[in-house]
């Protein structure tokens, strides 16, 4: 009866809980909290027996384990088949405390701590190991019948969580985002980070009908999700993408409209943000990566595309998405010149591979970058102002890549970092080294440290010029300069690393030159798609960590040719794997391809060379993709001619690996790339 | 009759046991818990009790008499039976138990040993009442159930003779009845 009753229940409300969407009312099914799925860990069986009966008797689906190892055993084994745990204290295998906080590293889960004991120091220990709730033996039902609430609660608030990095993000991006970068990239990081870990953990629930009883209150936007959604709306059409269409569209059992809506809102936001507005807010990666593609096709859908998945993955916040993407679009707008490829773009965002296109819409993503890679853009001066912004911006929208990329792996982790710097306001720039290189390009091209982290993640000792270019030598250096200016971009500017914020490079003046060549170089300066890496890694902040996902990953040695996924796949890192990304990195040299030749967006053979060194370098793929979000930047001149490609390439490949991993620090502030001689 | 005798015996012999400080509230939530899934669940929590308690008490038996006393240890056992015994209701038990460990904590051996002779005699006291208690409410619901058994079956008869009776009587005039089949369609009647 009983039983029986809540056996149904819990299928029932299962269903409803997908629909609970978040920052909604926390609406509890009729059913909740019927069904509720609850593990009961007591030593003793008199008192688990009774518990059970009385549970059962609330209707809560119970499991009961009288060792606190078969608990965990049962927890782990099923991630997702509890809503809530009730242990007792003393138990003679593990300690009760020491259960809890397993249970709350490993499944973040709610749980009552149990005890005879109503003594005031173990009430407080309770409570400091993170209990949600201590209960007094014996129990009586009445106590039992409200532990739903702790559900709800947590629930409630780890959307709030997400929902607040996310606006951090976008926040960010615009204002000073260097500090705010800085500020944001780890809020996000962590939220992301723990979300993602979350989610990761608990394998996308939002997305499969639970079968849980347990009613989310909000729908997590998995990556797969996301992506989902992206492709919906790519099919449908920007503007013509409505909720109810897009939502027939997904087929996700479970999704309402209403969660649809709110996350095509936060996607259209960030679609706005990419086109750009913030110097940073884009991913420069994007541009970098983009660079490859010639197709520069349309943005949104690219960006949005990796956006979208990598806010889904890395709950990339659809704003952040939606920016990155606007940035990304406005880039290609603005720069038609440059053949953008965005619909590398495309490939770019998409987290899975970290195809960081660099080379694609390098010229694109250059300018998008510009935006946040500023720094790495050793925009040459030609294109001072105007490349230097849209340089600017193709290195935000690239840094916005990257961290998208970011999410990407552990590599990306880095990446993120930087990547996620990148996303922010470029004007960060993320010298990851804090050498601010002082780029002369007069540009703020400080790309949020997509530069900065092309350099630093590089470990490139390149003369990042860009001063904020703080090529996180992490992923997130994905900054990759649009170095095509600095035609002669030192290898050794590979320090780039050391250059871009690391200033003193002489970059600055030489960095014009160089810094094309140096983005180049730092073929891996894909910091976006570095920061792909990074980004799917933090997927959290997707936007920062594209930043530094792009830049970063050097690890992924083949990031070169990663790279030009990477940029891809940096916008769709956020919640990629940033692994991805890194091997994107080998978009990086795919950026610097881009940027090597402006017009010469697929240049597979540079890209390869590039990337080849790239992933020698392991340079954050952000360096690279800084080094095309400089090309980027420039459409005209886009570093395609000056730089050798080769000099490119090994200088981003050096970057990338000399580029220490910016944790998101794409500071690229002072990337002032000098004037990079287009 | 015997049924009602049984059940005054039942309750009379619950609230002495409350009144006599044996139970506690927490029996009654146990009570409360028994429905028609589980129609014995008080029988069968008070069994495991005693199984497990058994256990407990030979532990910390052990743990007295062995020198040097193990305070800490001693202190786990008894925090265990002290929290079996409050969970079903147990309240003298429990009290021995809080005692106990306030002895314990002092690490006052003499007042331990003495403490638990009062433990185990509770406990024993406690479980010969339950036994009774549970064996007494059993055979009451068991005539409860024999009770309603019979008359649920008598009722049954008469509404069934009712009808044949009325069906009868409209046979009977239908094809005619002898006389002896009246006379006995009569008797039957009257004694119905």
């Amino acid at each position: 009866m009983k039983n029986s009753i809540g056996g149904k229940g819990s299928m029932s409300t299962a269903s409803s809980i997908t629909t609970w969407k978040a920052g909604d009312v926390v609406s509890v099914p009729d059913q909740f909290p019927a069904g509720l799925r609850v593990l009961v860990v007591d030593d003793d069986p008199t008192c688990l027996i009774i518990l059970e009966k009385m549970l059962r008797n609330c209707s809560y689906d119970v499991t009961k384990c009288n060792r606190a190892e078969t608990a965990l055993l049962k927890l782990r084994e099923n991630r997702n088949g509890f809503d809530i745990v009730i242990s007792d204290v003393h138990m003679p295998d593990m300690d009760g405390f020491k259960l809890l906080e397993h249970i709350g590293l490993e499944m973040d889960l709610p749980v009552i701590m149990m005890s005879a004991d109503d003594g005031k120091d173990v009430v407080m220990k309770g409570v400091t190991h993170g209990a949600c709730d201590y209960l007094i033996k014996p129990v009586r039902i009445e106590a039992l019948k409200n532990i739903w609430q702790h559900v709800v609660r947590k629930r409630k608030n780890e959307w709030k969580d997400l929902e607040q990095s996310g606006s951090v993000e976008e926040g960010d991006r615009q204002p000073k985002q260097s500090e705010d970068a800085d500020y944001s990239s780890s809020v996000n990081e962590g939220n992301w980070k723990s979300s993602k870990k979350r989610k990761d953990d608990e394998d996308e629930t939002d997305d499969r009908d639970d079968t849980s009883t347990l009613k989310k209150p909000r729908v997590v936007w998995s990556v797969e999700l996301h992506q989902q959604f992206v492709a919906a709306v790519n099919q449908l059409g920007i503007d013509k993408a409505v909720p109810k269409k897009i939502l027939e569209l997904m087929n996700v059992p479970g999704l309402t409209r209403e969660n649809v809506a709110s996350h095509l809102q936060k996607y259209r936001l960030y679609l706005r943000r990419l086109s750009g507005v913030s110097p940073h807010s884009c991913n420069p990666n994007n541009s970098f990566m983009n660079p490859q593609d010639e197709t520069f096709g349309p943005l949104s859908s690219v960006h949005g595309f990796d956006l979208q998945t990598l806010t889904a993955t890395g709950q990339l916040p659809a704003q952040c998405l939606a920016t990155l993407q606007a940035a990304v679009l406005g880039r290609s707008t603005a720069k038609s010149s440059i053949p953008m490829p965005l619909v590398n773009q495309r490939n770019i965002f998409s987290f899975e591979n970290p195809k960081l296109r660099f080379g694609e819409g390098q010229q694109q993503h250059v300018n998008n970058n510009n935006k946040q890679v500023n720094l790495l853009h050793g925009i040459p001066t030609t294109m001072e102002s105007k490349q230097l912004t849209s340089l600017r911006h193709t290195s935000q929208s690239i840094g916005n890549l990257n961290m998208q990329v970011a999410p990407h792996g552990a590599q990306s982790r880095q990446n993120n970092s930087s990547l996620i710097e990148m996303g922010q306001p470029l004007s960060r720039v993320q010298i990851l080294n804090d050498s601010t290189v002082p780029l002369s390009v007069g540009q703020p091209i400080v790309p949020n440290g997509i530069a900065a982290n092309v350099s630093t993640r590089n470990g490139i000792p390149e003369n990042i010029r860009a001063p904020g270019y703080n090529l996180v030598s992490q992923t997130s250096s994905i900054l990759n300069f649009p170095m095509n200016h600095a035609s002669e971009l030192p290898v050794d500017t590979f320090s780039l690393r050391s250059t871009l914020g690391m200033s003193d490079h002489t970059s600055k003046g030489a960095f014009h030159e160089d810094f094309n060549s140096e983005i180049k170089g730092s073929g891996g300066f894909l910091p976006s798609y570095d920061v792909f890496n990074d980004y799917q890694y933090k997927s959290q902040n997707w936007e920062l960590q594209n930043a530094g996902m792009i830049l970063d990953d050097s690890q992924h040695s083949n990031s070169l040719q990663g790279n030009l996924d990477l940029t891809q796949s940096v916008l769709v890192q956020q919640g990629f794997p940033s692994g991805q990304i890194n091997g994107q990195n080998r978009s990086v040299p795919i950026v610097s391809k881009a940027m090597f030749s402006a017009g010469d967006s697929t240049e597979p053979g540079n890209l390869l060379n590039v990337n080849h060194h790239l992933n020698t370098i392991r340079a954050d793929n952000t360096v690279r993709v800084k080094s095309e979000s400089v090309a980027d930047g420039n459409p005209s001149n886009l570093f395609t001619d000056h730089f050798g490609q080769e000099d490119l390439m090994i200088a981003l490949l050096k970057q990338q690996q000399g580029i220490a991993p910016v944790e998101n620090e794409f500071d690229f502030d002072g990337y002032s790339l000098d004037n990079i001689p287009v | 009759m015997d049924r009602n005798r049984l059940h005054n015996q039942v309750a009379s012999m619950r609230r002495s046991l409350f009144d006599q400080g044996y139970l506690d509230d927490q029996f009654i939530q146990l009570e409360e818990l028994q429905d028609d899934t589980n129609p014995n669940f008080v029988q069968e929590v008070v069994t495991l009790f005693y199984n497990d308690s058994t256990r407990l008490i030979q532990n910390i038996e052990q743990a007295l008499n062995s020198r040097p006393i193990d305070f800490c240890k001693l202190d786990d056992y008894m925090h265990q039976f002290k929290g079996s015994s409050s969970s079903i209701g147990a309240k003298k038990v429990t009290n021995e138990c809080t005692a106990f460990r306030e002895y314990c904590n002092a690490e006052n051996a003499e007042g331990c040993i003495r403490s638990f002779q009062q433990v185990k005699q509770e406990h024993a006291i406690l479980k010969r009442k339950l036994e009774v208690y549970l064996q007494t409410v059993t055979s009451f619901s068991n005539s409860m159930s024999c009770m309603e058994t019979i008359l649920s079956y008598i009722a049954y008869t008469i509404i069934s003779s009712s009808l044949y009776i009325e069906n009868m009587d409209k046979y009977g005039k239908l094809f005619g009845t002898t006389p002896q089949t009246e006379l006995g369609v009569d008797k039957c009647l009257t004694t119905l």
